[in-house]
């Protein structure tokens, strides 16, 4: 290292403090206000006009639906994990429900969809929550081993009884007026979802949930009810799982055992690890970036499931940071090349 | 009779399914999430040798038990090691590469039916009325002397004891000069070991499938918590029970839902005694 840039080294300085920090000073000036409102426009403006910009490709348009609902479930999965310390290995339970519940109820009640994706996303939150509510008090291993089998064991049990349309699923369903809106209610969904979640856990609550986390017998010990917050956590991020489920379901026009699948479990673990644990925004880069992969792995089957494990293995085991992490590091520091 | 009979080859079964994730689990803490995937790989590798390479059947057996635990030492020592102690990264890490073994081996064509190990023994006998085959009595046999023969090794043998130290403290069995990584990897081997060997007893009795690899680590996982995680005793109790309740519910309920079992035994039991049967002493770094 040190012999190839003989005589020069590179100087790394971090950004003030007080520019990085939420206070007055960041509107000190345009540059100041760029650069922190920057990477956010950028995000935001990128995923808007991301279907005008793949206007003419219907195929790539759907594989935008898909991204938008894998990083709904990779952003609860995110907050779940890194916020409130639960790790779900059964984001599919999530899919799962919210898909059959607004299935019923636009099969069955003749709920239009405007109103059956809210319901399905409230309902299928509360019925995940309560799901998952005798294993609350667990933590860490035994939640995840728990978590993971809940999807494996809704599919074999809707086969076994046959009730919701058995092996075939309920078909039917109403589905968006055209594609536009489509995309654009997920997208909107997506935004709302990530930055009331980054307001959410800096709020009194985030606090809770970060103590939750990090030590729950002090929290226990403060008074306040550990199972509660937990729910609270589990709700909020199967909320968002079975909104992308419903909207799945009507994007099919069908709900079926298939939404259970294996692939709405990985992919947004692999999606969170890649783009970065903890920073909410990484989930929804990794989703971008890996979604398309897999999409262009489509031909080859189940490896594309072994081709995920892998790139999972390698982050977590070599770049445990994530994309996000990295980018946000060298975002916040100037370097330069200085003469020795 | 034959409630108590098929019971106890249930029994057998989980317990066999569930003896190498405990293993691990009790001494190094690590929930091997790759335990079911290693099951399937050791059939396998097991049925290629036998019908691709064409060896003898003891041989082929040999060789992929001696594989899979060579890939389970592996798995710690070239990836897991590096993540020790973050349990997220842990389950997730190791689910990975279960992932990864399962669909790359689904992906290279492992479909049902096809693959089938031969039974170890042909025919089948009576017990008070009830025909059983020799396989399944097979398993019941061979289930008791692996636990004995594990409990043998753990507990009398200079490796098993340093293995028995390094699960109740691992900074103790430091000072006294048990490398607590090779440890670690001997524990992976010989539980990637026992699921190969479980896997090489079962699998004749259904067909070599992807899914096989998913139940197994359902059950395995049912089986620890009920039993307790990490605790020998429970496991083996918890197998009964378990086992026990699925045939009874296969008899007056129906065959469907048997998979509904496991996950009901795991819902009572948290409700109902959080830590397991016999998993008293970790209580409060469990659950709270």
């Amino acid at each position: 290292m040190a012999k190839q840039h003989e005589g020069r080294r590179r100087e790394r300085l971090d950004r003030g403090i007080k520019v990085r920090s939420d206070g007055v000073y960041a509107v000190s000036s345009w540059r100041e206000m760029m650069f922190l409102v920057g990477p956010r426009l950028l995000l935001i403006v990128g995923l808007l006009a991301m279907p005008l910009i793949l206007g003419g490709v219907p195929y790539w348009q759907k594989v935008l639906t898909i991204i938008c609902i894998y990083a709904l479930l990779a952003i609860g999965f995110d907050f779940l994990a890194h916020y409130v310390g639960l790790v779900s290995l059964g984001g599919a339970l999530y899919i799962g429900v919210g898909a059959y519940v607004s299935a019923l109820l636009n099969t069955e009640f003749g709920v239009p969809i405007w109103a059956s994706i809210p319901m399905a996303t409230v309902l299928g939150g509360g019925i995940c929550t309560l799901l998952l509510w005798p294993c609350l008090p667990l933590r860490g291993v035994y939640f995840a081993i728990v978590s993971l089998m809940f999807p494996l064991l809704a599919a074999r049990f809707i086969e076994a009884l046959d009730i919701f349309g058995g092996t075939d699923g309920i078909m039917g369903l109403d589905g968006f007026p055209n594609k536009w809106s489509e995309m654009y209610v997920l997208i909107i969904c997506l935004l709302l979802a990530l930055f009331g979640l980054r307001r959410l856990v800096n709020e009194d609550m985030g606090l809770v949930f970060r103590g939750v986390k990090d030590n729950d017998q002090a929290v226990k010990a403060s008074g306040i009810n550990i199972t509660y917050y937990k729910a609270v956590g589990v709700f909020l991020a199967s909320s968002l799982g079975c909104l992308g489920g419903a909207a799945l379901a009507h994007i099919y026009m069908w709900a079926g055992i298939s939404q259970f699948a294996l692939d709405f479990s990985i992919i947004p673990i692999a999606a969170t690890v890649v783009g970065g644990g903890g920073t909410l925004a990484g989930p929804v880069i990794g989703c971008l970036i890996l979604v398309p992969v897999s999409e262009l792995l489509r031909d080859f089957g189940t490896l594309r499931i072994a081709v995920y494990a892998l790139i999972l293995m390698a982050f977590i085991v070599f770049k445990s940071e994530g994309l996000m992490s990295y980018g946000a590091r060298k975002y916040n520091q100037f370097e330069h090349w200085v003469e020795i | 009779m034959d409630i108590i009979i098929y019971g106890i080859i249930n029994s057998a079964t989980l317990a066999l399914m569930a003896l190498g994730f405990t293993l691990v689990y009790g001494v190094s803490r690590l929930p091997n999430f790759a335990h079911g995937a290693l099951y399937v790989l050791a059939g396998y590798i097991c049925w290629i040798l036998l019908h691709k390479v064409g060896l003898p059947y003891v041989l082929a057996a040999a060789l992929s038990l001696a594989f899979v635990a060579a890939v389970g030492g592996a798995m710690y020592s070239f990836i897991l090691v590096r993540i020790r102690g973050m349990s997220i990264s842990e389950i997730i890490a190791s689910y990975a590469i279960g992932l990864a073994i399962l669909e790359g081996l689904r992906w290279g064509g492992l479909k049902g039916g096809t693959f089938t190990l031969d039974y170890f023994v042909e025919g089948s006998v009576d017990i008070a009325g009830v025909s059983v085959d020799y396989q399944r009595i097979l398993v019941v046999i061979l289930g008791t002397l692996l636990v004995g023969l594990l409990y043998f090794f753990v507990n009398r043998t200079r490796l098993g004891l340093a293995l028995k130290g390094m699960a109740q403290d691992e900074r103790a069995a430091l000072t006294l000069g048990i490398d607590s990584d090779r440890m670690a990897v001997a524990s992976m081997a010989l539980g990637s070991l026992s699921a190969a060997v479980a896997a090489l007893i079962l699998l004749p009795l259904g067909s070599i499938v992807v899914e096989a690899g998913y139940h197994v680590l359902i059950m395995a996982v049912a089986v620890c918590i009920v039993g307790g995680l990490g605790s020998w005793t429970g496991a083996i109790l918890a197998a009964f029970v378990i086992g026990f309740a699925q045939i009874l519910t296969t008899a007056y309920l129906g065959a469907h839902f048997s998979v509904v079992v496991a996950l009901m035994a795991i819902i009572l039991t948290l409700i109902l005694r959080p830590s397991g049967l016999f998993g008293k002493q970790k209580e409060l770094e469990e659950r709270v």
